[in-house]
Parts: C-alpha cells; sequence; structure tokens
C-alpha cells in the first residue's frame, strides 16, 4: 500500500508542477502533446537494435522538464515505477539473440543485449516525454487538448475521468489499509482471507464513492462532455512544433550522434 | 430574488432494494426562505436533499422548482436553478486549481469565459476566497475546501441551494465563516444537519424528519424547543437553548 501511496504522491507533485508552469507560460497544450507524440513515434520507429541514435531524442523530454521546472527526483521516481515491466519485456532478449552484433573495446555485444538496451532507452524517451508533458500542462488541460485536437471524447473523457478516480480509490485504499494495519497486531502482512475482505470492501466502497462523485458532477451541470475551455494557438506555437518536428526527423534520418562523433574526430585530427 | 419556490407533493422514494426512504412528503418553500430539515440518520434528509435537483427521482409524487417539475427531461434546467453543497467537499473539488474548479459549473452551462471568468471571481470573492484562486483544491484545509465548494455551486447563479450538513468537519472559526456565509446568501436555502445551533443562527424554519417523513415544521425557535417532539425523532434541543434554559 505505501507503493499505491507513492505512486499518489507522486501524481499529486506532478500537478503541483504542472500549475506553476502553467502560470509561468507554457506553449499551447495541443502543440505540446503532438511533440510529444512525435517523440514517441519517432523513437518507436527506430530499427530494434538501435542504441546510439536514440540519444538525441532525449533533449525533447528534458527541455520539457527544464521548462516545467519538473525536479529530477520526481522523473526518477516515475522511471523506477515503470521499471519492472521495461526490464520484464526486454530482459529475455539477451537469452534469445545470442549472435555478437559488435565488438565494444574487444568485449563482443550479442544482438540480444543491444535490443535490450534499446528497449530501456525507448521506455525513458516514452515515459519522461509523457511525464514532462503532464507536467507542463496538467490532466485535465491535457484531456482538454484532445478533445480540441478531435479524439474521440469517449477517449479523453475516460483518461479524465480515470485519473479523478484513481485519487478517489488510492485514498479509499489507503484509509482501509491503515485501518487493518492499526487492528493488525503482530501480523503486518494481510493473510489471503482478509486481502480478499480487503479488495471486495474496496470495490464496494470505490462504487459508491464514485457515485457521489459523479452526482457532485451531475450537479454542476456535467452532461457527459467535458468542458472545453477555449484554446489560443499562436504563431510560436507553431513554430515549437515545426522545430520539433524538423528536429525529429532529422534524427530519424541522419544517425546525429555518428555524425557528431565523426566531426569531432576529424576536428581532432 | 422572487425565483426559487421548493414544491414538494406526496413525495416517496424507495431504493433500489425495496427500502423505503421517504413515504409521502408534502412541502412547500417560499422564495428566499431558509429552511433546515433535521433528523435522526437514516430519517431521510439526504434523499430529500438529493431529490430537489433530480440527483435522484421520486418513486412516486412530484417536485417543482417554480413551476418547473423535476423530471428526466428537465434536468438541465432544474440543476441551473437547484446548486448543490455536498457534506464531503472532496467529492466536488476535482480541478487542479481552485479558479478552474469554481468554473466548472459556469463552464458547462455554456457562459462566455469573460462571463465565466466574472462569475468565478464573484463568488470567490462572496466566500472570501478570491486570495485561494490559484491553489490547488487539495492543498486546501478543511474551511476552505467547504468555502471553495459553495462557490463553485454560487457561480452557478442557482436560485435554490442545497446545503448537506455544511458544517461537517468544521472548526469553530471555518464554522462562524459559513454562518456569515449563508445569513448573507440572498437565494433559498434547504439544508439537511445536524448541527441545531446552526440552524438557529441560519434558518427561519425547520422540517423534522423520522423514518420517511415529516414529524414537524414549523419556526426554527418552536420546533427546537420542544423537547418531547425532538426526543421522540432521536434528537435533543441544540445546545444554545439548552444553555439558555439553564440560566432562566
Amino acid at each position: 500500500m505505501a507503493r499505491l501511496d507513492h505512486a499518489l504522491q507522486t501524481l499529486r507533485a506532478l500537478d503541483d508542477v504542472a500549475a506553476g508552469a502553467r502560470n509561468r507560460g507554457q506553449p499551447d497544450p495541443r502543440a505540446l502533446l503532438l511533440g510529444a507524440l512525435a517523440c514517441i513515434v519517432t523513437a518507436v520507429s527506430f530499427e530494434r537494435h538501435t542504441v546510439a541514435a536514440l540519444l538525441p531524442l532525449a533533449l525533447f523530454p528534458l527541455a520539457l522538464a527544464i521548462r516545467a521546472q519538473l525536479p529530477w527526483r520526481l522523473i526518477k521516481r516515475t522511471l523506477m515505477l515503470a521499471a519492472p515491466l521495461v526490464l520484464m519485456v526486454g530482459l529475455f532478449n539477451p537469452l534469445l539473440e545470442r549472435e555478437t552484433a559488435l565488438l565494444l573495446g574487444g568485449v563482443p555485444v550479442s544482438a540480444g543485449w543491444l535490443s535490450f538496451v534499446s528497449i530501456l532507452l525507448r521506455a525513458t524517451v516514452a515515459v519522461s516525454t509523457t511525464l514532462a508533458l503532464v507536467a507542463s500542462t496538467g490532466m485535465p488541460v491535457l484531456c482538454n487538448a484532445m478533445t480540441r485536437l478531435h479524439v474521440p471524447q469517449a477517449l479523453s473523457l475516460q483518461l479524465w475521468l480515470l485519473y479523478r478516480y484513481l485519487f478517489a480509490l488510492g485514498a479509499e485504499a489507503s484509509r482501509m489499509d491503515t485501518a487493518r494495519q492499526l487492528r493488525a497486531g503482530a501480523q503486518p502482512r494481510p493473510s489471503l482471507a482478509t486481502w480478499g475482505a480487503l479488495l471486495g470492501q474496496l470495490l464496494l466502497r470505490s462504487v459508491d464513492r464514485a457515485q457521489r462523485l459523479h452526482q457532485a458532477m451531475l450537479a454542476r451541470g456535467f452532461t457527459g462532455s467535458l468542458p472545453s475551455p477555449a484554446l489560443r494557438w499562436r504563431m510560436a506555437d507553431s513554430v515549437f512544433l515545426a522545430g520539433w518536428c524538423s528536429y525529429f526527423i532529422a534524427v530519424r534520418m541522419l544517425d546525429l550522434p555518428t555524425l557528431l562523433g565523426q566531426a569531432l574526430l576529424r576536428g581532432l585530427t | 430574488m422572487n425565483a426559487g419556490a421548493v414544491r414538494l407533493k406526496g413525495l416517496r422514494f424507495d431504493y433500489p432494494d425495496g427500502t423505503p426512504a421517504l413515504r409521502g412528503v408534502d412541502l412547500h418553500i417560499s422564495p428566499g426562505e431558509g429552511v433546515a430539515v433535521i433528523g435522526a440518520n437514516g430519517a431521510g434528509k439526504s434523499t430529500l436533499l438529493l431529490q430537489l435537483n433530480g440527483l435522484l427521482l421520486p418513486t412516486a409524487g412530484q417536485v417543482a422548482i417554480d413551476e418547473l417539475q423535476v423530471s428526466r427531461t428537465t434536468l438541465a434546467a432544474i440543476r441551473q436553478r437547484v446548486g448543490y453543497v455536498f457534506q464531503d467537499a472532496d467529492d466536488q473539488l476535482f480541478m487542479p486549481s481552485v479558479e478552474e474548479d469554481v468554473a466548472f459549473g459556469p463552464r458547462n452551462q455554456g457562459l462566455p469565459p469573460a462571463e465565466v471568468q466574472q462569475r468565478v471571481q464573484a463568488a470567490l470573492q462572496q466566500v472570501g476566497a478570491l486570495h485561494l484562486a490559484t491553489r490547488a483544491p487539495w492543498r486546501l484545509s478543511g474551511g476552505e475546501k467547504r468555502a471553495v465548494a459553495i462557490a463553485g455551486v454560487l457561480a452557478m447563479r442557482p436560485q435554490v441551494l442545497v446545503l448537506d450538513e455544511p458544517s461537517a468537519g468544521l472548526d469553530p472559526a471555518a464554522r462562524r465563516r459559513l454562518i456569515h456565509l449563508l445569513q448573507a446568501c440572498v437565494q433559498t436555502r434547504v439544508m439537511a444537519t445536524h448541527d441545531l445551533d446552526l440552524v438557529l443562527d441560519t434558518c427561519q424554519r425547520v422540517v423534522v424528519m423520522h423514518q420517511g417523513a415529516v414529524q414537524a415544521d414549523g419556526p426554527a425557535q418552536q420546533v427546537l424547543a420542544d423537547a418531547p417532539l425532538l426526543a421522540r425523532c432521536g434528537l435533543e434541543p441544540p445546545l444554545s437553548l439548552s444553555v439558555r434554559e439553564t440560566s432562566r
């Protein structure tokens, strides 16, 4: 349960960062969303053994994070949360692809290890880009941007409600677990039967809470569609999006790290 | 304010499992009147309140706000007229900042941005929370959350303000601010509460509910001084009246 609390705190902290970022002024959330999407698509589009050529993509989340003043520990915490899944996906590659792909300082490196590192890098780029995007806009603003980009209402609304209910569910689970711990005595871990009872109660209480939340929204005129305040697209947003898209195309078409390395070597010789 | 009359006629409501919650309630509340609905737990207070803006629809009988009857087809119009403040402010506040949360209702009403902004400012000013506009709702204290929840409803300019346990969980200072706020409201006010001292300070009229039916309906001072009636309905006279009685 401590992990759940931790994850929810991370989300709350992201909201705080987003509020600050919006107050300081950010590009239009649609530009940020499209830019982030372009970055992730570029990362995914590389051949599966690519490693070095992926590195320049980290510039985009880095720039967003710096602009939003996203604390480094939040990025680290979120990457750690995603790490088990990424490791599980990539861990079998070194076992399955054993042929040597390159020699690194005389040490043979198998194709499996290359694809494993590539998966790690792609996941890092994707997670940190998403994180920086949410930290720059905030989830409700992001959902509004999706609506304005004509993403089906069902999807943006689901995302928005999911985000809202996540906190309600997390708070409920946390309260129940605290109540259990206070009467757990010498049994710090719940038994299977206790887990069953807790989960059953959590489901019932969550449904009840979700109903109250929904009623509170209905009472303020919610009719099933998101309030979608107008956004203003400026020339600077076009420049932002065009600039980053050009950069992603360059990263994809040219192997920038190799070119940079060659240029440096030429300079040195 | 001339609009905001509430009329309940033969109102019955059964929960889906068949449990009767309201057993034929007749009530008329005049525009601008402050009415407290009191009663023991399970008396039907909250169920009654939820009928006023169609969050629950009657099993039988009628609910009308002015000439408009509450039904599935009139829900949008009814919810513009009746604002509902929930017992737990956390149920109500969910947008990333206070001002965006207060703007949620007016935006749903389809108002132009300038009008939304003006209403948000006015509502926050009215509840004394203008300084909280850019704060995140989950960072606020209980009293601040309650004030912002009320502002979120006031921004919709309702004719009827419905409040479920408005003083629950408030410290004395926040409770006093709430009393001043409610006293200054010109709308028709209907509140369900166990805080009978709050009732004395803010409502002219009291409706006592017991087992889903109205047991008494009259001036607050008179009803709340009727100790046998209150005892029958699982209630006690408010502390301020008891103290006054003792000091005589």
